[in-house]
């Protein structure tokens, strides 16, 4: 039964997480309806400029809120140069052009960095909580990803739900020509929609370096089931991607567990296709008739 | 040159199938006399490219015919090479069978993974096969005793007939291969089945108004491709004599997508201009990083970064890759007359709404 609450546990802090990510590829999904697999690659490569920042001696929350600020850049670039001038052409060029960008970017990790798996340094301490007499598998920086997340999320909401900008960018992800023609400045919006979900990836990638080994590869994992807690969620929703991020993490834990964590991957295959089978459109999201 | 093209201005037999032997016969006539002439490095080299070309054609198919994408070919080749070397470990099994069990084991696969295939669009799809390519190892791995861990599993390569060379006679068992693919994809493309791909790429709606079945078609493309990509991935295994889970990362899926668009999506032949690249890249990248004195760590990466950079200026400049830009040179020709609109129009992935 304790073991069962661990793996809750652990589940619940890798599902917040998750959530992250998934939370990153439905703002880039909302604003331009692509899935940006370079998402975590852009995450691990802030973390590693984090890295860089730590080693040359600047603290950690001055390394921390300037890589926020670098993931916002690399994010809204992006879109600016790489994914606007495939605009109106077939949905898989955006997903050519990411996968090319995940190689670039961890290409360029490993070409200055090396493929050694180095150590990431955690901003609270990693050893469980003392609940009574016993040791919980939940720690300190287990608190703060679940607080850090859910700050994220809240102010994405207010962002969507009660700003001038958020109406703006729901109504040129609703209908581009249509807020132009409102005198909505579409292309800016886009760009901003992008920079949030760089700084929600380089988020992620702060959050999961100290618990993985770290090198280039290691969003790679992160990425997915990022992406399968963002389909479970809907693609379009936040609190699509928190629900879906927790039902991802929970099961995802339970089946390296009890089965090993070489099975994560394919637990993972498993939850998607079922996810995907079942309710394409999400769990959250409201049914929408296909358009012709 | 492009098969039809070329059988358009040489007179050859209107009848695809015969047309399609003839060049696969002329081709293969070719290549022997070419690994005859070359060194055993070049022989090796050329049966590598061959075995790449199986499994692009599989990606072409599935991306430029039928307008599905997959980020998990690397995984289907291991899926072939693991199943190719199991047999050859544990069992007497005829080498012609082996391959086939390959073929087979990934079609399945790849029938398993195209089910939920069958209701999404590109991008879901995109992420569910970039899953799979690392679900793939990570569960090799989990069992070492039965897939040999890092070590991973041996495979032989039948003993070579009369005086030929090992490595001549391994590059012409990945040649007949390769060409034994290519004609019965050109054919499949060229029948009913092939139309459907297409009806159902350019819009699903319609085809399914005209008769086609969306979802058998689709899974039915999946399938086939993943079964390519299987037999890719056990001709490649005979190169290396290993399958291990280092030869199938997901760099490799990567890398196959960026060789089938540079090649030129949705052609036959621009395959073998992408094989070309996969295996002639790591080469040129050494040799530039040592021009420019990067470090032996920088190396083993610029091969990765140029395959992505040129994936993206390609995507953003030249989508139809080199063969949509060969095809455009020849509709373009000087010569008034023949060729013009008929000989133009390469399958584009830049189509659609």
């Amino acid at each position: 039964m304790s073991l069962f609450l661990d793996y809750s546990l652990n589940g619940i802090a890798n599902g917040m997480i998750y959530a992250t990510l998934a939370l990153a590829l439905v703002l880039v999904y909302r604003a331009t309806k692509i899935i940006n697999f370079a998402q975590g690659a852009a995450g691990m490569l802030t973390t590693f400029i984090a890295f860089s920042l730590l080693s040359r001696g600047v603290g950690y929350w001055w390394a921390f809120v300037l890589v926020l600020v670098i993931g916002f850049a690399i994010g809204a670039a992006t879109e600016r140069i790489l994914i606007r001038p495939l605009h109106g052409r077939s949905e898989l060029n955006p997903v050519i052009v990411t996968i090319g960008l995940l190689v670039v970017f961890e290409g360029l990790a490993g070409a200055i960095y090396g493929n050694a798996s180095r150590g990431f340094p955690a901003a609270f301490s990693q050893s469980g909580l003392r609940v009574g007499s016993t040791t919980i598998a939940f720690s300190h920086f287990d608190v703060f990803i679940l607080v850090a997340v859910l700050i994220l999320m809240a102010g994405t909401l207010v962002l969507f739900r009660y700003t001038a900008i958020g109406l703006r960018m729901r109504a040129s992800a609703f209908s581009r020509e249509i807020a132009r023609l409102l005198g909505v400045r579409v292309g800016i919006l886009l760009s901003l929609g992008w920079g949030l979900a760089g700084i929600a990836g380089s988020l992620a990638g702060l959050l999961v370096a100290p618990t993985r080994s770290f090198g280039p590869y290691y969003m790679d994992l992160i990425l997915v089931y990022g992406f399968t807690a963002a389909v479970i969620g809907g693609l379009e929703s936040p609190v699509g991607a928190l629900l879906g991020g927790l039902i991802a993490g929970l099961c995802i834990s339970y089946v390296g567990g009890y089965l090993g964590s070489g099975l994560e991957p394919l637990g993972a295959l498993a939850l998607l296709m079922v996810a995907l089978m079942a309710r394409p459109e999400g769990i959250f999201a409201r049914p929408a008739a296909r358009r012709v | 040159m492009e098969p039809a093209a070329l059988a358009r201005s040489l007179r050859l037999p209107r009848q695809p199938m015969v047309r399609h032997l003839l060049c696969a016969l002329a081709a293969g006539a070719v290549l022997y006399v070419l690994t005859a002439r070359l060194n055993q490095y070049n022989d090796y080299q050329v049966g590598e490219i061959a075995a790449y070309v199986v499994a692009l054609v599989g990606l072409s198919l599935l991306t430029g015919a039928n307008g599905q994408i997959s980020l998990g070919h690397g995984a289907f080749m291991a899926v072939g090479a693991y199943t190719m070397a199991l047999l050859m470990n544990h069992t007497q099994t005829n080498f012609i069978l082996e391959l086939a069990a390959a073929t087979g084991v990934a079609a399945a696969a790849g029938l398993v993974l195209g089910l939920p295939a069958t209701r999404l669009k590109g991008p879901y799809l995109a992420g569910m096969t970039l899953l799979f390519a690392l679900a793939v190892p990570s569960v090799a791995d989990k069992w070492p005793n039965t897939f040999g861990g890092d070590q991973g599993l041996t495979t032989t390569v039948p003993t070579a007939p009369g005086s030929l060379s090992p490595e001549e006679w391994l590059a012409q068992i990945q040649i007949i291969g390769a060409l034994v693919v290519m004609v019965l994809v050109a054919n499949l493309l060229w029948s009913r089945y092939g139309r459907a791909f297409r009806a159902v790429r350019d819009d699903e709606i319609a085809a399914s108004l005209a008769g086609v079945h969306v979802a058998r078609i689709k899974v039915m493309a999946f399938a086939i491709s993943a079964g390519c990509a299987g037999l890719g991935g056990a001709l490649l295994s005979l190169s290396t004599g290993i399958v291990n889970t280092g030869e199938f990362p997901l760099t490799l899926s990567i890398q196959l997508l960026a060789a089938m668009v540079l090649g030129g999506t949705g052609t036959l032949i621009g395959m073998v201009w992408g094989g070309i690249l996969l295996v002639y890249m790591p080469q040129w990248s050494t040799s530039l990083s040592s021009d420019f004195n990067l470090g032996t760590g920088a190396n083993a990466y610029l091969a990765t970064i140029i395959f992505g950079l040129v994936l993206i200026v390609a995507m953003i400049a030249a989508p139809n890759g080199i063969q949509g830009g060969l095809r455009w040179l020849w509709a373009h020709r000087p010569h008034p007359g023949r060729g013009g609109s008929d000989a133009a129009a390469p399958i584009p992935i830049s189509t659609g709404k």
